[in-house]
């Protein structure tokens, strides 16, 4: 009986410091949810969400902050990942926050006075340009965020909406035309 | 004798090849006009390297290839640049892509070329000169040769020369091995020089005897060892290269294998035939074997300056009057052509000009009883019907564990589907998609780590900064306990500011008269009266404000 209570003792102490051991040394760092969340999330950084970013705005939802439906540039596929991802329900867009068309900033070199403004607003660094020298977008990493057009002094970025051409174009779902029967 | 294999599935369809096999290879007639178009290969568009209005010769290269996997475009003949612009192509999506316009001036005057014997020059000259010649693969999929015709990692054991040509109407490259099968024997060795390959197995369907005696008549002069020409059974889609190389050779390339690594190579004959003009002759690809068949007069093949138009093309063979619609390729993997006056590529081996009677329109598309017909004929041997049903679901995940990309969309699903559903078009819209999203995906990814290195380049320079202020705010500091300073009374203090601005007072004053305004010198009398009229205004209001001021 009593050698019994020791053995079991004996394992409950042993069990205890693999236990307490494990605890330290395998300890998750930050939140995995918030990191798949911000997997999800298309990385624009644009703050529509009313964040300072993607990742915040994972850190929100993660928490319970804030709504799923938030995030326009991620569309409402974006919406049903997320969902999906947190077993919540489906919420549709509010009013005025609907998706727009992919878009890329364009800034008008003409106008331009090469004020950093843009340079220092844009959130992947994808404006280069120096003081009093002409600036531009490198269109293939911008992601369409429009932060840069606020700080404009001169109004001269326009977002150009990105045209299907040959090397973007996708097959369509096929769709056929019902006819009527003879 | 070699013993063949199988491959699981296939379909046999009418193969209409007789009609175009009657007459030798004609050939075509300059055009009026060609329209070449800067994207005929896989991989990265050429950049054009001509002016408009800039007289080229035949065979001058008009498009320099960018990047590894790209290959040159030449001017098919001499003449003048007459447009670089956006033109419609022979694309599925029947957007315009960017095109040089040529007008021929009839002289076809060549530029200067030299063949050079290849056993006698470098590889990776003779990969250059390939690069150089746009030489690329003709059998439909225009992958550039020079990169094919390489292989540093694995021992290339069989170089496979696909001349198996399985999809309907289309006889371009059974005319070529008829007629020209020495120069592609020829190009074959070449290729296999490249490849150090220890031998060369060329699959040919039997439903070309003429080709098979040609190309064996070629081979019996001696000249070539280790060679073979094998005649395979006649079942679409044979001329696929996995399916060409598991019949010839018996081994399986597995899912996202390339031949290659099991030791196999596979070129189409006319690519060899286009690299053997390329090296010997120093001719490069500015022509092909182009089928015009389908409803036509005189069905034919045709030896065609790449650019030509297709309508000026088909004329040639006749076209009958109720063709609504061109097909380039086959009817099972052929692009309907979204104008008439497209330009041919390097991609096109037939042109069939449909009309209502040869190819009704399809019937209505019924649901999918999931008969497994589909899976049946599969030579991927994939579940069509299970990947339509996801495409159709737009479950992409499910379609990609059922291995959507290992589908080579060659049409036997939907050619022996009962119920008449285009399931190609599913397929390549669920791949279109899928690719898409990982672009997206992509993109994001790339976002993200530019975001976060932002990020942290921000906080560097504020802790930077931080660090500098610490340490000019301790030097300060020690200086000031180096000079221990007088105590001072504040009488004394009030008295040294006041020193302080007297200075700065008679410093400005200074500055101004050193700096006198340089505009006042040689003034009209008409531009003094109008500063002294200023000046005495600014009197004036100068009294008027003072005089308020006493008043209050």
């Amino acid at each position: 009986m009593i050698t019994a209570l020791f053995v079991m003792i004996a394992i409950a102490l042993f069990l205890g410091a693999v236990l307490g051991y494990s605890a330290i040394k395998f300890k998750v760092q930050g939140n995995p949810l918030v990191d798949k969340i911000d997997a999800v999330l298309p990385q624009t950084q644009c703050g529509q969400c009313g964040y300072p970013g993607c990742k915040p705005y994972a850190t929100a939802i993660a928490a319970g902050e804030a709504e799923i439906n938030k995030c326009p540039p991620g569309g409402e596929e974006g919406i049903h990942k997320l969902a999906e991802l947190l077993g919540r329900e489906f919420v549709p867009f509010g009013e005025g926050a609907a998706p727009k068309a992919k878009s890329v900033a364009f800034i008008d070199e003409n106008t331009c006075i090469g004020c950093t403004l843009c340079i220092q607003a844009c959130p992947v660094d994808a404006i280069v340009g120096a003081a009093k020298q002409m600036h531009t977008v490198i269109a293939r990493e911008c992601t369409g965020c429009e932060l840069c057009l606020a700080p404009c002094p001169v109004d001269c970025i326009i977002m150009l909406p990105i045209q299907e051409n040959i090397t973007n174009w996708k097959w369509r779902y096929p769709v056929f035309n019902i006819q009527a029967a003879a | 004798m070699r013993s063949i294999f199988t491959f699981k599935g296939g379909v046999h369809p009418p193969t209409h090849k007789s009609e175009s096999t009657q007459s030798a290879i004609m050939q075509a007639a300059t055009p009026s006009k060609l329209v070449i178009p800067l994207h005929q290969h896989a991989g990265i568009r050429s950049k054009p390297i001509v002016q408009i209005g800039e007289r080229v010769l035949k065979g001058q290269i008009i498009g320099r290839p960018e990047g590894r996997l790209s290959a040159a475009v030449h001017a098919s003949s001499s003449g003048i640049v007459s447009a670089i612009d956006l033109q419609l192509v022979a694309h599925h999506s029947g957007l315009p892509d960017l095109c040089i316009t040529l007008i021929p001036d009839g002289k076809d005057e060549w530029i200067g070329h030299s063949g050079v014997d290849y056993k006698q020059t470098p590889h990776t000259e003779l990969r250059h000169l390939l690069r150089l010649a746009g030489v690329v693969g003709l059998g439909g999929a225009v992958f550039p040769s020079d990169i094919k015709a390489y292989s540093n990692k694995h021992k290339i054991k069989t170089m496979v020369l696909n001349g198996a040509e399985c999809e309907p109407y289309i006889t371009c490259d059974d005319m070529l091995m008829r007629e020209r099968a020495d120069d592609i024997l020829r190009g074959a060795e070449l290729l296999r020089e490249l490849l150090y390959a220890d031998e060369i197995i060329i699959g040919i369907e039997d439903n070309k005897p003429e080709a098979i005696a040609a190309m064996r008549q070629s081979l019996g002069n001696g000249k070539h060892q280790h060679m073979e020409v094998i005649s395979v059974p006649t079942v679409y889609p044979s001329g696929g290269a996995k399916q060409l190389i598991r019949i010839l050779t018996g081994i399986e390339v597995a899912a996202g294998v390339r031949s290659t690594e099991k030791g196999v190579q596979c070129f189409n004959v006319a690519t060899a035939y286009s690299a053997w003009r390329a090296i010997a002759h120093g001719e490069p690809l500015l022509s092909r074997i182009v089928t015009i068949t389908g409803n036509v007069e005189q069905a034919q093949n045709f030896d065609v300056l790449l650019g030509t138009p297709v309508d000026e093309l088909i004329a040639q063979a006749g076209l009958k009057p109720d063709t609504e619609r061109y097909i380039m390729g086959g009817p099972m993997m052929g692009v309907d052509l979204p104008s008439a006056s497209v330009g041919v590529t390097k991609a096109t081996n037939c042109i069939i000009a449909a009309s209502p009677v040869l190819f009704p329109p399809p019937p209505l598309e019924l649901p999918c009883i999931r008969c497994t017909r589909c899976a049946d004929v599969c030579p991927a041997e994939l579940q069509p019907q299970d990947l339509f049903w996801f495409a159709k679901a737009n479950n992409f995940g499910k379609a990609q564990d059922f291995h959507l990309f290992d589908c080579i969309e060659c049409g036997a699903c939907a050619y022996v589907c009962p119920s008449h559903i285009p399931l190609v078009q599913y397929y390549r819209y669920a791949k279109s998609e899928i690719s898409a999203r990982e672009q997206e995906s992509q993109a994001a990814e790339l976002a993200r780590e530019r975001h976060e290195y932002r990020q942290f380049r921000i906080e560097r320079e504020k802790l930077e900064k931080a660090e500098k202020l610490a340490q000019k705010e301790k030097a300060s500091q020690a200086t000031k306990v180096a000079t221990p300073t007088v105590p001072t009374t504040p009488d004394d203090e009030d008295a040294s500011i006041q020193r302080r601005i007297e200075a700065a007072l008679a410093r400005a004053k200074e500055q101004a008269a050193a700096n006198k305004p340089k505009n006042t010198e040689e003034l009209t009398p008409q531009q003094k009266a109008e500063i002294a009229e200023i000046d005495a205004r600014r009197a004036k209001a100068h009294e008027l404000v003072s005089s308020g001021e006493k008043a209050e």
